[in-house]
């Protein structure tokens, strides 16, 4: 009650118990007692955080300890898991390197780690590809829309609206555009680009590229709004000054907006990065990953093995390495690229 | 104040949620427990009421008919007017849904339907090694020796899992028209006679054959079927339980499947076209007249009067155009060229099902109700006596066909279990996709077996 009372009344940031501690105008006389003070600071940490944590716990932890066991067992997940068999390392052995045994080496690194690291390359391909064209075409993009003009809004709309479409109805929709018999395919081939022998989506070397430029036209929206939000907070006065100053209006482009809006570049890197290791629901929707995998991902391998073939050891130990992946990304673009930037907010908070 | 009120009303809404709890248990206690008490095995003496639970894979195609959930309807409403203690609840799901997350998902939890769809083979084998599904061996001993070998992907080292409703051989389905117009009069019955027609319906300005690749198991039939040319019977069925791909007539299937491609006989793009969705599907380019052929299963001329406009006549017309053969036989090879690719559907109980469970199902392939089953369906039946009642004529011949064959062995994705058969899948439409080659195949699927 109190807890609810003192909230619902709005005392400044009743979590901080230094705060009312120091004298910020406390509410009632029992405030001053430190010790009820500290218990109602951990009953509303408790009420407030305890739900959410709950939920984590069980949908986020608890699945991650489940696949981490699920792991080092042979598993064929129809059937119960006591009947599965304990082979410690094997399915993660079997994913990067085909296996320890010599004499099914070969073809375990055909059947596993070949198709493994190959949806790998295609992360790894898709990382650096939305950092060489996705983020200079969106830059230019957002550059070119900050100002004011006729329709601003409805240009945005529009450049936002792939973003906002569900992934399985742009996939679908794609599909039928880009059938052998589709209208995109028939339209390009009147212009003379005649699509490629497996068709758009499905050649084993087109395939990847109609699929990266189905995803970025997907996402490109995304880095356009971010990097248009940042430029809104570059102080118009600077680039009056520059005007005035004679610097034309690439010079102000090149060196004020864009070191400007640094951190937020730097924030849609890392969003990208680790979208892109996560990849999956557009590459599903097509075809999962491709008839010949030429646009699979860790992701669309993973629940292919562990629902179409039902080997669950394996397919969990490759969502543990998906994960491990993704962690190491993170903390290593934390530590390296975006430490300037939570360095500099640190030292004006303080 | 305003807080005050806002307490009573969260109170008062804490009461009446109370009392609706209490209502909703009470009202649980009153429907769980006569639905317990048959499984206690006193449901036939005292006929309490029982309710089964059904999964089907029947759903209403593009048009909205859905023939076969129609009539899934009227059976249950048979079974229920002779047994009014049974209530039967049926719940109609997308077959690779059904397949691939519900039934599984259902089994695990230990809360499945009683009734489920089965397509036998190594998922049956799996879900008995399980210990899911009812041994209806003895139960329904007379029904099983009245369906006759079709029964047999349904049974797992000697005891009978499961009865299928429907079965039926693959073989060439083709328009009589293209191939009138290319000048082909015989029904090709060799590799040779396929490859000359394949070449006159070049001649001719016509796709010769449609696939729908991209969905890979329509690409995988092709390869499936040289193996069952080129392996012998004793091979097949090793493979089937041992999974040892070792022969060489495995390798030679593959080598098979890629001279024939080298011939190009799919229309262009076959890897981008799905089987069965859409005009540009490979069903629609048959059923449209755009692609003389299509190497399918039985239901395929189900799928192909989904193309039509519907009308009695149109399906007339699609029907008198629509002629099929066997796969050609192949030179060489260990196989029986008389042998035959197929499967079917089937239901099996779960293992805690009621004995009305075994009971309905034994209603559901009575001879009685399989005759009606085809006069509604029109699909083909497994009960011998019913087998009469099927009226059209290339399904006529597809089930002579099948009762000729020296053996019919079930599709070998089904048989070898999701694992085994989905690595083979993928090694195949890797040879359509010109990726891979005829050893990579039983690579695959010898490192897939080896994960088992």
């Amino acid at each position: 009650m109190t807890a609810l009372e003192a909230s619902g009344t709005g005392t400044g940031p009743a979590t901080d118990a230094k705060a009312s501690v120091a004298g910020s105008t406390p509410v009632t006389p029992a405030a001053y007692n430190p010790r009820r003070d500290r218990r109602r600071k951990w009953l509303e940490i408790v009420i407030f955080v305890g739900p959410a944590l709950l939920l984590f716990l069980v949908f986020v932890i608890f699945p991650m300890i489940m696949a981490a066991r699920y792991s080092l067992y042979k598993w064929d997940s129809r059937q119960p898991f006591e009947l599965a068999e304990f082979i410690g390392f094997d399915n993660y052995t079997r994913a990067l390197m085909g296996g320890t045994d010599p004499e099914t080496k070969e073809i375990f690194w055909k059947a596993y780690a070949q198709p493994f690291w190959n949806a790998v390359g295609n992360n790894a391909q898709i990382i650096a590809l939305s950092m060489l064209v996705q983020l200079p075409i969106a830059m230019i993009i957002a550059l070119v829309l900050n100002r004011k003009f006729p329709g601003r809004s409805s240009v945005r709309l529009i450049i936002f609206a792939p973003y906002v479409l569900s992934e399985v109805v742009a996939g679908l929709m794609w599909l039928m555009l880009l059938d052998p018999r589709g209208p995109v395919t028939e339209m390009l081939a009147a212009i003379g680009i005649s699509d490629p022998a497996g068709g758009w989506l499905e050649d084993p070397q087109a395939g990847f590229w109609t699929f990266f430029f189905i995803v970025s036209w997907k996402y490109i929206g995304l880095a356009i709004i971010l990097f248009l939000a940042g430029l809104s907070g570059v102080p118009p006065e600077l680039q009056e000054a520059a005007s005035i100053d004679g610097a034309s209006w690439w010079q102000v482009q090149w060196r004020i907006n864009i070191p400007l809006i640094g951190p937020t570049v730097r924030v849609w890197a890392f969003l990208s990065i680790i979208g892109s290791i996560q990849l999956f629901d557009m590459a599903w929707v097509l075809n999962k990953g491709g008839s010949t995998g030429q646009y699979s991902t860790i992701a669309t391998l993973m629940v292919d093995i562990g629902t179409q073939r039902n080997d669950g050891g394996y397919a969990s130990a490759l969502a543990i390495i998906m994960f491990i992946f993704s962690m190491v990304a993170a903390i290593t673009y934390m530590t390296i690229v975006m430490r300037r930037d939570n360095g500099a907010r640190a030292g004006k908070g303080a | 104040m305003a807080n005050m009120r806002r307490l009573g009303a969260f109170a008062a809404f804490t009461t009446s949620a109370a009392l609706l709890l209490a209502a909703c248990s009470s009202g649980d206690g009153e429907t769980t427990d006569p639905t317990d008490s048959p499984t206690n095995g006193e449901a036939e003496q005292s006929a309490e009421p029982v309710t089964l639970t059904w999964w089907h894979n029947a759903v209403a195609g593009d048009n909205g008919e859905n023939a076969l959930g129609d009539y899934w309807q009227t059976v249950a409403d048979a079974y229920t007017a002779e047994n009014p203690h049974v209530t039967i609840e049926i719940e109609q799901v997308q077959n690779e849904d059904l397949q691939r997350t519900r039934i599984p998902l259902a089994l695990q939890s230990g809360d499945a339907p009683d009734l489920f769809q089965a397509w036998g083979g190594g998922e049956l084998a799996s879900q008995v090694e399980s210990g899911y599904v009812q041994d209806l061996s003895e139960t329904l001993a007379d029904d099983i020796e009245r369906l006759g070998g079709g029964v047999s992907p349904w049974q797992h080292e000697g005891s009978t899992y499961g009865l299928p409703f429907t079965f039926g051989v693959e073989g060439i389905w083709y328009r009589e028209s293209l191939f009138e117009e290319a000048g082909i009069t015989e029904e090709p019955a060799t590799m040779d006679e396929l490859n000359a027609a394949v070449q006159a319906l070049k001649d001719a300005d016509i796709t010769p054959i449609a696939v729908g690749a991209a969905d890979g198991w329509p690409a995988a039939h092709w390869w499936y079927n040289f193996a069952l040319r080129s392996c012998s019977q004793d091979v097949m069925a090793a493979a089937g339980v041992d999974r040892d791909f070792s022969d060489p007539c495995w390798v030679q299937a593959g080598e098979q499947l890629e001279e024939f491609l080298g011939t190009e006989p799919f229309q262009d793009q076959f890897i981008s076209t799905v089987a069965q969705t859409g005009a540009t599907s490979s069903a629609g380019l048959v059923a449209s007249g755009d692609a003389a052929m299509e190497l399918m299963g039985q239901w395929n001329v189900f799928v192909y009067e989904g193309f039509t406009d519907g009308t009695d006549e149109g399906i007339a017309a699609l029907q008198d155009d629509l002629g099929w053969f066997p796969m050609p036989a192949t030179d060489g090879g260990n196989g029986d060229p008389s042998a035959a690719l197929g499967g079917g559907d089937g239901f099996s109980c779960y293992v805690d099902a009621p004995p009305e469970c075994a009971d309905f199902l034994s209603f559901i392939v009575s001879d009685a109700n399989q005759m009606e089953f085809t006069e509604a369906t029109g699909a083909l039946p497994v009960a011998p006596a019913a087998a009469d009642a099927v009226t059209n004529p290339v399904l006529v011949e597809l089930a002579q066909v099948a009762g000729n064959a020296e053996y019919v062995q079930l599709w070998l994705d089904t048989s070898f279990g999701t694992n085994v058969g989905g690595a083979m899948n993928d090694g195949i439409v890797s040879i359509f996709a010109g990726t891979g080659e005829a050893q990579d195949v039983v690579d695959l699927m010898t490192a897939a077996a080896l994960t088992e």
